[in-house]
């Protein structure tokens, strides 16, 4: 999986209820559920995303509820790959699980800065700032994690498994 | 011999079919539930659609609780508690709790024996770590993982370091285990047990009830904890006892377990805690927190729902009144609870001091509904999250607090001790 864009970059402990307030967990609407993403957070996020673009944050990236909305609404409001220099381990199951492209790298945090073009190969764990043409490299998956993501998330996963049977 | 282990590890290696299992490692489980309320629910029920099975694993192991919207607040909520409804009867899920037997998750399951010491159970809500006390390994996941649980009775987990806190003293007069856990996470922060398990112990944890520990287990996702576990002594052999569904197994850490870390704690220099804005973490004794003026007050939820909890409220608020600038919410946390706060006169107490009562729901804790704050507003709650726009606008503010503060701080109109109170006229 390869993705290219514009880091919108924001601080630690981004919770899930900023990530999808609460308000709007009456829907699991994808589409719905994405015209809030992080509206608490930065109102102009959902004006300024585009396909592609990653969001770069600090520790503990999606702290709080096991809320799956979160990862959806971010997912579907065109964010493919979030880079934290940690992930909360719920909100790091709930973006394996269903596809979303995570990476844990310090270094790359950072040295991204907000607005900088970034691109990334998730499979090689390299992400490089365009903007500033410095590379990085995140800290691989292990074996297990990676045949969920190569899966295509867990549902697929767990149904390959069952046909193989 | 296997490697001396952590009664979590143990938890995880007997269910992964293992003799051991380390730190780190990753392994698929058998899960003896798997629970989902009617805002997770909806989404896993989808994914185990797509799976295609079409029967759940095992309709006596899944449990459905409507809790967060219900009695529904709205349409969309009333789709998405049909959907789970729906869900429950086609598939004859008997752990399923209608409004009106329902009541907020992790207060409902272990009040009626459905969770046990030993079980290894995955819930799509993030709470879920609530049943640690009970010396269960129970964590929250997201519903794809639910919905895999649905369809298979099994999980992937990596193993979690164990960080141990060991609390030894007596607690000071008004301290409740909420202020002690208020305490911990202020201590080593949301990100303090970042995908670790908690293990509580010691002589202030010993003398604790079940109740009071389900507090603590209840908070141990606020530092980043994937557990929060108490072992099983006398006091959970007692709350189990011909309550358990099935048979408790006690699993018990070996005396050179290996810990991340352990933290001792001095319960004698913990005071009453208040957190404020917008962390878990930000924690401060209430004494410094007087100048904060309140709107609201809220009674109830998964941390402090529970009848103890009503009866410290209760005690407070017990020939007095809420200030007439406040709203206090009072909510037990479940039907039983509820009849009990009426059997023992709590109810009147809480209707005398002009507080709202309601039936069983989450509603308010994560800004659902029955108190939403308004733009500024500010609520003292013995709730479990104060993060922006928690319980409504995002300029209001949640500041977290045990049952005996919030109903004192609801007379006062400030944060405030029960000692604050002017004296009742003999």
């Amino acid at each position: 999986m390869k993705f290219s864009g514009t880091a919108h970059r924001y601080g630690r402990d981004i919770d899930t209820d900023v990530i999808i307030p609460a308000r709007y967990l009456n829907t699991s609407d994808p589409e719905e559920l994405a015209k809030h993403a992080l509206e608490d957070l930065d109102a102009e996020f959902v004006h300024n995303v585009r396909p592609g673009d990653v969001i770069v944050a600090e520790e503990n990236f999606g702290c709080g509820s096991s809320r799956e909305h979160a990862p959806i609404a971010i997912k579907n409001a065109g964010i493919d790959c979030v880079i934290a220099k940690s992930f909360a381990r719920i909100f790091y199951r709930n973006a394996i699980n269903t596809g979303l492209a995570i990476m844990e790298c310090p270094e790359a945090v950072d040295g991204i800065k907000a607005g900088d073009r970034v691109s990334v190969d998730a499979d090689a764990g390299l992400v490089v700032d365009e903007t500033t043409g410095k590379s990085f490299t995140a800290e691989p998956f292990p074996p297990f994690i990676k045949e969920i993501i190569e899966a295509g998330g867990l549902v697929n996963r767990t149904k390959a498994k069952l046909a193989a049977k | 011999m296997s490697r001396p282990m952590t009664v979590a590890e143990k938890i995880l290696a007997a269910h992964a079919g293992l003799d051991e299992v380390k730190p780190g490692q990753l392994i698929e489980c058998d899960l003896d539930l798997v629970l989902s309320n009617d805002v997770t629910g909806p989404i896993a029920i989808k994914a185990f659609r797509e799976i295609g099975l079409p029967n759940v694993f095992d309709a006596e192991r899944i449990a459905l609780v409507p809790d967060h919207y219900v009695p529904n607040k709205d349409i969309k909520s009333a789709e998405q508690a049909k959907m789970l409804r729906d869900f429950a009867h086609e598939q004859g899920i008997t752990h399923y709790y209608e409004v009106g037997c329902m009541g907020v998750e992790h207060a409902l399951l272990p009040e009626q024996g459905v969770v046990t010491a030993g079980d290894l159970i995955i819930g799509s809500d993030s709470h879920t770590c609530t049943y640690g006390a009970l010396g269960a390994f129970a964590t929250g996941v997201g519903s794809t993982d639910a919905g895999v649980g649905y369809a298979t009775g099994r999980a992937w987990f990596k193993v979690p370091e164990s960080i141990k806190f060991i609390v030894d003293g007596e607690l000071p007069e008004g301290v409740t285990s909420k202020d002690l856990i208020l305490h911990i996470i202020g201590m080593i922060g949301v990100d303090g047990a970042l995908y670790q398990a908690m293990e509580f112990a010691g002589s202030t944890i010993a003398k604790l009830s079940m109740e009071a520990r389900m507090t603590i287990s209840n908070m141990a996702i606020e530092a980043g904890g994937k557990v929060g576990i108490i072992e099983v002594d006398d006091v959970t052999r007692a709350y189990l006892t011909g309550r358990s569904e099935h048979p408790a197994v006690e699993y018990h850490s070996d005396p050179d377990a290996r810990y991340a870390r352990v933290i001792e704690i001095d319960a004698s220099t913990i005071r009453p805690t208040v957190s404020w804005p917008h962390l878990p973490s930000n924690a401060k004794p209430v004494e410094d927190s007087r100048g904060v003026t309140i709107d609201q007050s809220v009674i109830g939820s998964c941390t402090n729902g529970r009848i103890e909890d009503m009866r410290q409220a209760a005690a407070v608020l017990k020939g007095r009144t809420v200030s007439p600038n406040v709203r206090c919410i009072v909510i037990p946390a479940t039907q039983q609870v509820y009849r009990q706060c009426m059997d023992e006169g709590l109810t009147t107490i809480f209707l005398d001091a002009n507080c709202a009562v309601s039936t069983p729901t989450c509603g308010p804790c994560l800004g659902g509904y029955m108190g939403i704050l308004a733009a500024g507003e500010r609520s003292v709650a013995t709730t479990n999250r104060n993060f922006v726009g928690r319980m409504g606008d995002p300029t209001s503010e949640v500041y977290l607090s045990s049952p005996a503060v919030a109903a004192a701080s609801a007379v006062l109109g400030h944060l405030g001790l029960p000692s604050d109170l002017e004296p009742l006229e003999a």
